[in-house]
């Protein structure tokens, strides 16, 4: 399980992060919420390892991960506008953590072609990236992310890019694939009917701080 | 790292051996205008065992100004180019060594730089103006003089001095024949003709002069003795308007393979290579009894009476003259 | 920490081949006093407002003459794109006396203005091909965003377009400004004795006149005022620099529409008016007085009309060839490692990144005169005397390659979203890996226009290569300016025709370098 202690993220003066505890079981899917400039996203990050704390502490399973890179903590991230790989196709995109795992070819295949059906991208493989519309993006980076199987779950926003009705949908089919696949995540949203529709915990936050 | 530093030690060790090295090869420091038939080039590796290995860039300017920064560590062991405007100042940094070449009394004495017996002449190449008589319709011109009649009103182009060698020749010529008081007066009178100057020869000569390829619009150029022999018997040299310059061969002071370069002065000095200067690098041999190619009997003959000036007075003056003529012509 | 320690390929070898010996040489000219001498002359400080005004006049004309162009090598679906893409390399690689004597065909007296347009005619290509680079990666959407909220077209351009290319516009800017800054035939032949610059100046000082003090003084001066402009230009591309979303040429490129034809009238004039000189002079290289002759080209088997060269114009050729391939693989390696350690350093906020970056430009901000005479003081501390050693003229031709593999690669890494990075390390990605996978891929167009535009300019170089050129080894500039130094017709002729070979060369690498693809990661 993941528990985060007391953490603080400063840029220079500015405070984004004040004291933050915050745990999530294994299996469980946490929505962070709250308005814009809360603090939520730099929360996330810092959990990812892309941010470093001023003070506090992130741990999984009691093994602090302060000195663990990255790449090295298995915590997959998707973001807001998909960030997919502009040089490589679907099937390069969803391919890539596995391979950094050395996962062997014909398993990477077989892997993808079942996340891609749980995505609903079934037979995308070798369509270009920079070709698809915001949802199947999306939902590329989605897969991209479960594909190495993480341990958790990072999702920054990852639907409000989106228009309302591909939302609500998205929301509902992504809701299913979590709880399906038991993976834990935390979910960052400004968006209280997503939150509630996803998550089985909704955790608010307001200026640097969490309020409930 | 430390092979490296191995092999440094070792080529350190070897050039201060005292023993000349095994190989008998000479490295030639020259200016971009060396030339020699290779034919010429091979017999005297066949018969001397020598290899010479050329190093030729910049004039004879850049060429003397390499050889003063290395003077401690030079570049080669002997150097062709120093021309007689540059001499003064090679010596006086004391870049070359004393050498007696059995081939200096052959007709190279009569252009020596000083008594030193360090700088040998190898060839003559003298500045004159050249003319197109072929659009100056029989109304030649003859002399200095001659140029500030406005017969021959907006007809001259020469070279910038400050930018080219043999614009600088010519301000000198003009400096020789009117003396150190009287060439500004001169230019003055040039200037009201209608002199037209540019930087480069390629520019006057290729571009402006009307007896080159390029066909341009003035009949009468500084350019050198030997260029009418290139243009067959279209244009032709003034030679009462020459200034000479000579270059010079010369054993490099610190020099790795002294033994050797001086075999290479000889050869230059010698009779085969003097005989293909004229072709090869437009240049008159100072050797006497070389023959020169028929066509230059007839179009670019050795002027008789060039002008000169003392090489140290070169020396002391040169910036000071080209400062003056560039507030007077220029300004 | 590893990256100050990776940011030592790329500054030891600018110490080495750059900064020692041109420190060297500066040292030995100051040791003789001098300097007050020179900073108190009026005389001095007119040649440096000529330098810079002269400068940035030449780079304002390329850059207003290179937008169009680059729109349309990066935007339009145009027939015969990828012939004209390399054709407007040609410039670059002529010799400046055959430029200069082609623009005095015009001009005969010479003077400000053709040395302006004839310096930024060289280099209307830099702006082409950098701007281009990136305009070609980036969203159109944008743009339609902007129209669509009714800006129009010109509005769009100039709210939302022109902002985006702003880091290439100024890198471009800033080379072009330092190659017009330190142009020397040009100025030369075009200025007449009137207009001297710096260069010039140095040229003289050094070369002709032996006044190494005068020299020194002004090498510094030349050093201060490129040092000043590179940081103003820092400066700029600082406030620029954003993150874009870079995309795949083939989607963004479509055939003009509308007012977009007027832009590729523009740039056809452009196009048409960098080739008039070109014209100009293949008709030379076929003309004789007695009409159209191949003689020209039927010498450039030979030695030149009595033996002028001591190889042949095709062995010349196939040495530049050499010379530039060795020239362009040293400037890559060092290139593309410095644009990286840039980006490292610069993600870790050290003031090492901007110093590294200035540092790199430096190359093509000094004298080459300055530079080969420091060689001359300096390199026989290496072992077996690097002076005249033969590699000596690809690292000089390197170092000036360098700044421009670094200036097309660095705006194309910096506008890659930090993001896509991030997402590679949460897939698995070590930073090393991140490189190979994501950055490499990414940079790779941009880095075979590099490697095809700093072939070419190797291959043109002619400042440091005639200094440091063994004469048995000369590449096709020096040959041509060789033959333009002899009297002659047929010498003249031939130098023309060298000429054509040297474009045709260059047109023939620059398609055949754009067809390397990089193998990791398909064309995006």
């Amino acid at each position: 399980m993941l528990r985060v202690s007391n953490i603080t993220v400063r840029y220079g003066q500015t405070v984004a992060v004040a004291g933050v505890d915050l745990s999530v079981a294994n299996g469980e899917v946490v929505a962070l919420l709250g308005p814009s400039g809360c603090g939520k996203s730099t929360l996330l990050r810092t959990i990812a390892g892309l941010e470093t704390p001023a003070s506090g502490s992130v741990c999984w399973d009691s093994l602090d991960m302060g000195s663990v890179p990255v790449h090295k903590r298995g915590f997959g991230i998707v973001f807001q506008d998909g960030q997919l790989f502009p040089h490589r196709d679907v099937f390069g995109n969803v391919a890539f953590g596995l391979r950094m795992q050395g996962v062997s070819r014909g398993d990477r295949a077989e892997r993808i072609s079942e996340l891609l059906k749980l995505v609903g991208l079934d037979g995308y493989e070798h369509r270009k990236v920079t070709q698809l519309s915001g949802g199947e993006q999306q939902r590329v980076a989605l897969a991209r992310a479960l594909a190495p199987r993480p341990r958790l779950l990072l999702l920054d926003e990852p639907l409000s890019a989106l228009d309302r009705e591909l939302r609500d949908q998205l929301a509902d089919d992504l809701a299913r694939l979590l709880r399906s696949s038991g993976t834990t995540a935390i979910l960052v949203t400004h968006d209280h009917d997503e939150a509630r529709r996803i998550a089985d915990r909704v955790v608010t936050m307001r200026k640097g701080r969490v309020t409930s | 790292m430390k092979r490296i530093l191995l092999v440094a030690l070792l080529a350190a060790g070897c050039s201060t051996a005292p023993q000349a090295p095994k190989s008998h090869e000479v490295t030639l420091a020259t200016h971009d205008s060396f030339v020699v038939k290779q034919e010429v080039l091979d017999e005297f590796q066949r018969t001397s065992g020598i290899t010479v290995k050329q190093l030729a860039s910049g004039d004879a300017g850049e060429l003397t100004n390499k050889l003063v920064l290395t003077k401690g560590n030079p570049i080669g062991d002997v150097a062709f180019g120093v021309d007689s405007t540059f001499a003064s100042r090679a010596l006086q940094e004391g870049v070359f060594a004393e050498y007696k070449s059995p081939e200096d009394d052959k007709g190279a004495q009569r252009y020596k730089a000083d008594d030193s017996g360090k700088l040998h002449a190898v060839d003559i190449g003298d500045v004159c103006l050249n003319i197109d008589p072929g659009a100056l319709a029989g109304n030649e011109p003859k002399s200095y003089e001659d140029l500030t009649d406005p017969k021959y009103k907006d007809k001259l182009v020469v070279e910038n001095p400050a930018t080219s060698s043999p614009g600088l020749a010519f301000l000198f010529g003009t400096i020789a024949k009117f003396g150190e008081n009287g060439w500004q007066d001169y230019w003055t009178k040039l200037k009201a003709n209608g002199v037209k100057v540019v930087s480069g020869w390629e520019e006057a000569y290729n571009q402006e002069f009307s007896g080159s390829a390029g066909k341009g619009p003035r009949p009468i150029v500084v350019s050198y003795a030997s260029s009418p022999s290139a243009e067959e018997g279209r244009t032709k040299a003034l030679l009462d308007t020459c200034f000479r310059q000579v270059e010079y061969a010369g054993v490099l002071n610190g020099a790795k393979n002294a033994e050797d370069a001086r075999k290479v002065v000889d050869f230059l000095l010698g009779e085969k290579f003097q005989a293909q200067v004229a072709e090869q690098m437009y240049v008159y041999p100072s050797r006497e009894g070389v023959a020169l190619p028929e066509s230059w009997a007839k179009s670019a003959p050795l002027p008789e009476k060039p002008q000169t000036l003392p090489a140290d007075k070169v020396r002391d003056k040169r910036e000071e003259w080209v400062e003056q003529w560039r507030k007077l012509v220029q300004g | 920490m590893a990256w100050s320690a990776a940011a030592l390929l790329p500054l030891g070898f600018l110490a080495v081949f750059f900064a020692w010996p041109v420190l060297a040489i500066i040292t030995l000219g100051l040791r003789e006093g001098g300097l007050d001498t020179a900073l108190t002359s009026s005389d001095t400080w007119d040649l440096v407002a000529f330098t810079l005004g002269q400068a940035a006049a030449s780079t304002l004309i390329a850059v207003v003459a290179g937008l169009p162009v680059a729109f349309v090598l990066a935007r339009c679906r145009i027939r015969g794109l990828g012939l004209i893409r390399a054709a407007v390399m040609v410039p670059f690689v002529l010799p400046t006396v055959v430029v200069g004597l082609a623009f005095r065909a015009f001009w005969p007296d010479g003077g400000v203005v053709p040395i302006v347009l004839a310096n930024a005619f060289f280099n209307v290509a830099v702006v082409a091909r950098t701007v281009g680079g990136l305009w070609a990666h980036t969203d159109r959407r944008a743009e339609d965003a902007a129209r669509a909220l009714g800006a129009s077209r010109p509005r769009a351009f100039l709210n939302v377009v022109l902002p985006a290319l702003m880091p290439a516009i100024g890198s471009a800017a800033a080379v072009v400004f330092l190659f017009c800054a330190t142009s020397f035939g040009v100025v030369l032949i075009l200025g007449g004795a009137r207009y001297r610059t710096l260069e010039t100046e140095i040229y003289l000082r050094t070369v002709e006149l032996f006044d190494l003090s005068g020299a020194a003084a002004l090498s510094l001066l030349q050093f201060t005022a490129v040092l000043a402009v590179l940081l103003l230009g820092g400066l700029a591309r600082r406030r620029r620099e954003t993150a874009l979303q870079l995309r795949g040429r083939e989607e963004l490129a479509r055939k003009p529409v509308g007012g977009e034809w007027a832009v590729v009238g523009v740039a056809a004039a452009v196009v048409v008016a960098l080739f008039t000189p070109v014209v100009g002079l293949v008709l030379k290289s076929l003309s004789t007085r007695d009409g159209w002759s191949l003689a020209g080209y039927r010498a450039l088997a030979s030695t030149g009309d009595r033996g002028t060269l001591a190889v042949s114009g095709l062995d010349a050729a196939l040495n530049s060839l050499r010379t530039a391939t060795d020239a362009t693989a040293i400037a890559l390696v060092v290139g593309v490692f410095s644009a990286f350690v840039l980006i490292g350093l610069k993600r870790s906020g050290g003031r090492l990144a901007e110093a590294l970056d200035t540092a790199l430009m430096l190359p093509i901000g000094v004298s080459a005169v300055t530079v080969g005479f420091g060689y001359l003081v300096t390199m026989d501390a290496l072992p077996g005397d690097f002076r005249t050693s033969p590699m000596l003229v690809p690292l000089a031709q390197a170092l000036v390659v360098t700044p421009l593999v670094v200036r097309m690669v660095l705006p194309v890494l910096r506008s890659v979203d930090e993001r896509l990075r991030q997402a590679a390390a949460t897939l698995g990605a070590s930073p090393a890996r991140v490189w190979v996978e994501v950055d490499l891929p990414i940079v790779g167009r941009s880095l075979v226009a590099a490697a095809g535009f700093g072939f070419v300019v190797a291959l043109g170089e002619f400042g440091a290569t005639s200094f440091l050129a063994r004469s048995d080894a000369p590449t096709l500039p020096i040959v041509i300016a060789r033959l333009m130094s002899r009297p002659g017709a047929l010498n003249s002729q031939m130098a023309y025709a060298a000429c054509a070979l040297l474009m045709v060369v260059t047109i023939a690498c620059v398609l055949l370098i754009e067809r390397l693809r990089v193998p990791s990661g398909e064309e995006f």
